[in-house]
């Protein structure tokens, strides 16, 4: 028999407000616990939210960029449960008037695009952070996290693989940042996945029992979950068992998921609509404002790449990946044209700079204007690559101009026959054993000797016009 | 010679401004009161006399410097201890709360503060306000200064007694079902429930929070509005509260109609109760008012809604009190898991009447309960804000009585909670539909325990009920009359 599985995706994904959703404190990550709450967000008797319509407009992007139908009235509600994270007994969110219903994403599969329903995009505030001490002695409880918003964005149980999950998440993440509505760091928390997961017999139209994973902080964490879940349900049904119903937690280590406590009852959340908050109408004007102030979201920018800037899938895939690269190449593009040098430059140079110094694409102090020239010299042959790259070095460091730097340095590409010749017998002479043994047959020797004569000349001479007066010379005996 | 504590609020207000008595006169003048009479009243859980005293100064300084402040600046007021203080406990009355000092104070203290309010004690009330009695303070019960056989009433009973008292000039409290109105009544004081949204709920410790509103407890509606004109209009940190000024306008009597509905004029209602409210119906009417009858069912529905929704937003309200961040914490450190934790804590920490409301309310939401009660009871707090809405088409306002009794004994209320809220008819149609509601003091039955009657108002037209009031003040002097002998010392 063969099995399908049916995978379900709930999003947790932080907003980058400024501040929180219901009170004026700071939503930075990473700061001393309990430095960023106040008697809002940490729950004191008396105090009261009131909303930071910032949210309203990150959430309505969203909606929009996946096809939700809007709310015209949306409410909150309360959502009742005891836990020390939660500072008020019950967490604000959205259940019966959430923002947005019925929307998809379009995702890439091996046969072709697929569109995985997004059952409901609601708002909810998130929970703070218990801190286990070490000793076992005691929990502590960090409220800084406590009313940063989130917005919850539940799947259909449309995803029949770990890539298509992976797949989905990741347009969901290109989507959220291009959109510019959070910065999507999993690692940080900032975005959350739990993962439901059932199989049936191919064929079935029967949901199985399904189980929800937790706790996955990669995404390559999340797909080995989720095949992992897949395997141990189809093993336990081939040998005639049973799926419980259950939330298990996945242990990065041990590359497997436990069950966490079984739920006798299903929790009841007791939901009902926040007093303390007034509905708030989502006119059509609203919604029109937001959609015309909506960026070309990722997926358009790909077949725009592929299409108008004949860039490779692959090429299309990364510049995409992240608003920095794509705003980097478009701006470099916009100066100096040549889309594939720009586009080979930010993916070689610009990443692998980004990866040894373990900082952000943005990070990198080089302005659009001045990468232009650069591709501009290194493509219309003033300087070689690896002038380029030394040239790239110092504008990162010390923000040298490029024209400037190759002037003052004298790096232009040296392409002078006489120079080039006289390198290259400095070379041949330096190593007649090389010589030698590229003349009885050893071809491999040549590189040495391209590199040697280089060397002589700084890095500086046309490689072309190197070579082949190099191979000139070797195959012309003395 | 009128000792200082029977002048009212504003009178006071215009003495200190004066100069003829100065605000730390007034404090100690407070604070020898609350020696002489809280141990039999029991009004207060908390006095702040020092901080009063060095704001008092401050105050003083300033008056000496010739300038010029609001009218209540310098006057000393009592606040409902549900009402957060920077820096003074705020307990709710409850156990749980018992250790608890809030670190901001509540939009009102803020601004009456600001304007030299001096906040001297925080009052007594039934357990996070939730009691029509005030018995189930963890503190004991309010007695009422009129006849300490009695209780003052509630949950605010022990704003009122304060005022009635002669310990404070007026005080803050709040109103969920009536309960600032009820012992208003009961201690012969003028009371405002203010339009919901009109007076910020931040700082209030939540007890319904569709249903709360702040209000004050003053010797006579010109009082009031002095309080109301400090504390009313919108907060940014109350999004419930509307952009409404409050401006209070001499009103004139000459065609205003007054609605008064036959339906409260029950057989269960204290027949003296009844006399006086149509006396004082009489009264406005000589005044230049038409008395209409109208239709109005203040029928048990709006009372089981109530419960409902009260019991309801209680039970998520008060879920906060957990013991984990402040509050009580039990005693006993062995817990088997964090549920038994908070089993502990919530059982230790909340007296029976609270723990009976959460539950009630906790079973309201839960699956399968929510459409049957939290739902229905939704749909007939609608009805009941559009049959206060017609009748209130008709007339201007509606007078109604308070309570259906005086005072009540000690021990002497219902023990079920439907019965106990059933004391409320005739108040909680006005928290039910967010109306403005007034009381006003209008007689006293055969023990000498006042009467008051109840006017209702559309919403946002508290300051017409205030000038109605004052114009009958002006023509009655029931608000004027005080306890005798109360805990005074022979």
């Amino acid at each position: 028999m063969t099995w399908d599985t049916i995978v379900g995706l709930e999003v947790h994904v932080e907003l980058a407000t400024t501040s929180k959703i219901f009170c004026g404190c700071p939503t930075l990550f990473g700061r001393p616990p309990n430095t960023q709450c106040c008697p809002v967000c940490s729950g004191f008797p008396g105090a009261l939210p009131v909303l930071n319509q910032q949210v309203i407009e990150y959430a309505l992007r969203v909606c929009l960029a996946t096809d939700c139908t809007i709310n015209s009235l949306i409410r909150f509600d309360r959502k009742n449960y005891f836990y020390p994270d939660l500072p008020k007994g019950y967490q604000i969110s959205q259940q019966h008037q959430p923002i947005g219903r019925g929307g998809k994403l379009v995702i890439t599969t091996d046969n072709g695009d697929k569109a995985i329903g997004i059952h409901e995009i609601h708002i909810e505030e998130d929970a703070g952070k218990l801190i286990h001490d070490p000793q076992g002695k005691h929990t502590l409880v960090d409220y800084n996290r406590c009313g940063i918003p989130l917005l919850e964005i539940i799947s259909r149980p449309d995803l029949n693989s770990a890539e298509e999950a992976l797949d989905y998440l990741d347009k969901l993440r290109r989507l959220l940042l291009f959109i510019g509505v959070s910065d999507c760091r999993m690692e940080e928390g900032s975005l959350r996945a739990d993962v439901n997961v059932s199989v049936r017999p191919t064929g079935s139209k029967v949901l199985g029992t399904r189980t929800e994973l937790k706790n996955m902080s990669s995404m390559k964490a999340m797909a080995l979950a989720i095949a992992y879940e897949s395997r141990r349900q189809i093993k336990i049904l081939t040998e005639g068992g049973r799926i419980r119903q259950e939330t298990r937690r996945w242990d990065e280590n041990e590359k497997r998921s436990f069950a966490l406590r079984i739920k006798e009852n299903v929790e009841d959340y007791r939901y009902f609509p926040d007093p303390d908050l007034m509905a708030i109408r989502i006119n059509d004007h609203w919604i029109k404002n937001t959609r015309e102030l909506l960026p070309e979201l990722p997926d358009a920018k790909y077949q725009r790449y592929l299409t108008t800037l004949d860039l490779t899938a692959y090429e299309a895939s990364i510049l995409t990946s992240h608003p920095a690269l794509a705003d980097l190449f478009e701006a470099t593009v916009a100066i100096c044209g040549r889309a594939k040098d720009v586009a080979g430059w930010i993916m070689g140079e610009w990443l692998q700079e980004c990866n040894q110094r373990a900082c952000r694409p943005q990070d990198l102090k080089v302005t659009p204007e001045k990468l232009a020239r650069l591709v501009r010299l290194l493509a219309e042959g003033d300087i070689t690559r690896g002038t380029a790259r030394q040239v790239f070095i110092q504008m990162i460091d010390n923000q040298a101009d490029p024209d400037d730097y190759v002037h003052r340095h004298n790096l232009r590409m040296i392409r002078d026959i006489k120079t080039i010749d006289a390198a290259i017998d400095q070379a041949m002479a330096a190593h007649p054993r090389s010589v030698a043994d590229y003349r009885a047959g050893k071809n491999k020797v040549r590189t040495f000797l391209v590199g040697q004569a280089m060397r002589v000349l700084q890095g500086k001479a046309d490689p072309a016009l190197l070579n082949r007066r190099l191979l000139e010379k070797l195959n012309t005996p003395d | 010679m009128t000792q200082i504590h029977e002048l009212g609020a504003l009178e006071l207000g215009k003495k200190i401004a004066d100069r003829e008595i100065s605000a730390p006169e007034a404090v100690r003048h407070a604070l020898g009161r609350m020696d002489l009479l809280d141990s039999t009243v029991n009004a207060l859980i908390t006095i702040s006399g020092r901080s009063a005293y060095q704001q008092a100064k401050a105050i003083q300084k300033r008056l000496d410097a010739g300038e010029k402040l609001p009218p209540l600046a310098g006057v000393p007021l009592a606040v409902q201890d549900n009402i957060s203080t920077k820096d003074i406990l705020t307990t709710c009355a409850s156990r749980m709360l018992h250790n608890y000092v809030p670190p901001f104070s509540a939009t009102v203290i803020d601004r009456l503060v600001a304007a030299g309010g001096i906040v001297i004690g925080k009052t007594n009330l039934g357990e996070f306000a939730m009691d029509g009695t005030n018995e189930t303070s963890h503190f004991g019960p309010v007695l009422n200064p009129w006849s300490t056989d009695h209780l003052a009433g509630g949950s605010g009973g022990g704003c009122a007694a304060a005022v009635a008292a002669g310990e404070v000039w007026y005080a803050l409290g709040s109103d969920t079902g009536g309960s600032l109105r009820h012992s208003c009544s009961h201690c012969g004081l003028t009371g405002l429930k203010p339009t919901y949204g009109s007076v910020s709920r931040y700082g209030l410790v939540a007890n319904a929070s569709s249903l709360d509103q702040i209000g004050p407890v003053a010797e006579s509606a010109a009082d009031c509005a002095a309080v109301m004109a400090l504390i009313a209009g919108p907060d940014p940190k109350d999004s419930t509260t509307q952009p409404m000024e409050f401006k209070p306008e001499p009103v004139n009597l000459n065609g205003l109609v007054i609605g008064l509905p036959e339906e409260c004029f029950l057989p269960d209602l204290q027949p003296e109760i009844g006399k006086a409210v149509q006396a004082a119906a009489h009264q406005l009417a000589v005044l230049g008012a038409r008395i209409e009858p109208v239709a109005l069912s203040l029928g048990e529905e709006a009372v089981a809604a109530y419960c409902l929704i009260a019991a309801a937003e209680a039970s998520a309200n008060l879920a906060r009190f957990d013991g984990i961040q402040y509050g009580y914490r039990p005693a006993d450190p062995k817990h088997d898991d964090l549920s038994d934790y908070y089993c502990h804590t919530r059982q230790q920490g909340f007296g029976a009447a609270a723990r009976r409301w959460i539950m009630l309310g906790t079973l309201i939401l839960s699956a399968g309960y929510y459409d049957r009660y939290y739902l229905q009871a939704s749909k007939a707090r609608r009805l009941v804000k559009e049959n206060l809405q017609k009748a209130l088409a008709q007339c201007d306002l509606l007078l109604t009585p308070v309570a259906p009794s005086t005072a009540p004994r000690p021990g002497a209320g219902p023990d079920d909670l439907y019965n106990t809220c059933l004391a409320n008819i005739f108040t909680v149609s006005a928290n039910l539909s967010g109306f403005p509601a007034l009381v006003l003091p209008c007689g006293l039955d055969h023990c000498n325990l006042p009467i008051g009657f109840q006017l209702i108002g559309s919403a946002f037209s508290d300051s017409l009920l205030l000038s109605v009031g004052t114009a009958y003040q002006e023509a009655t002097a029931f608000h004027q009359l005080r306890p005798p002998h109360v805990g005074e010392k022979t």
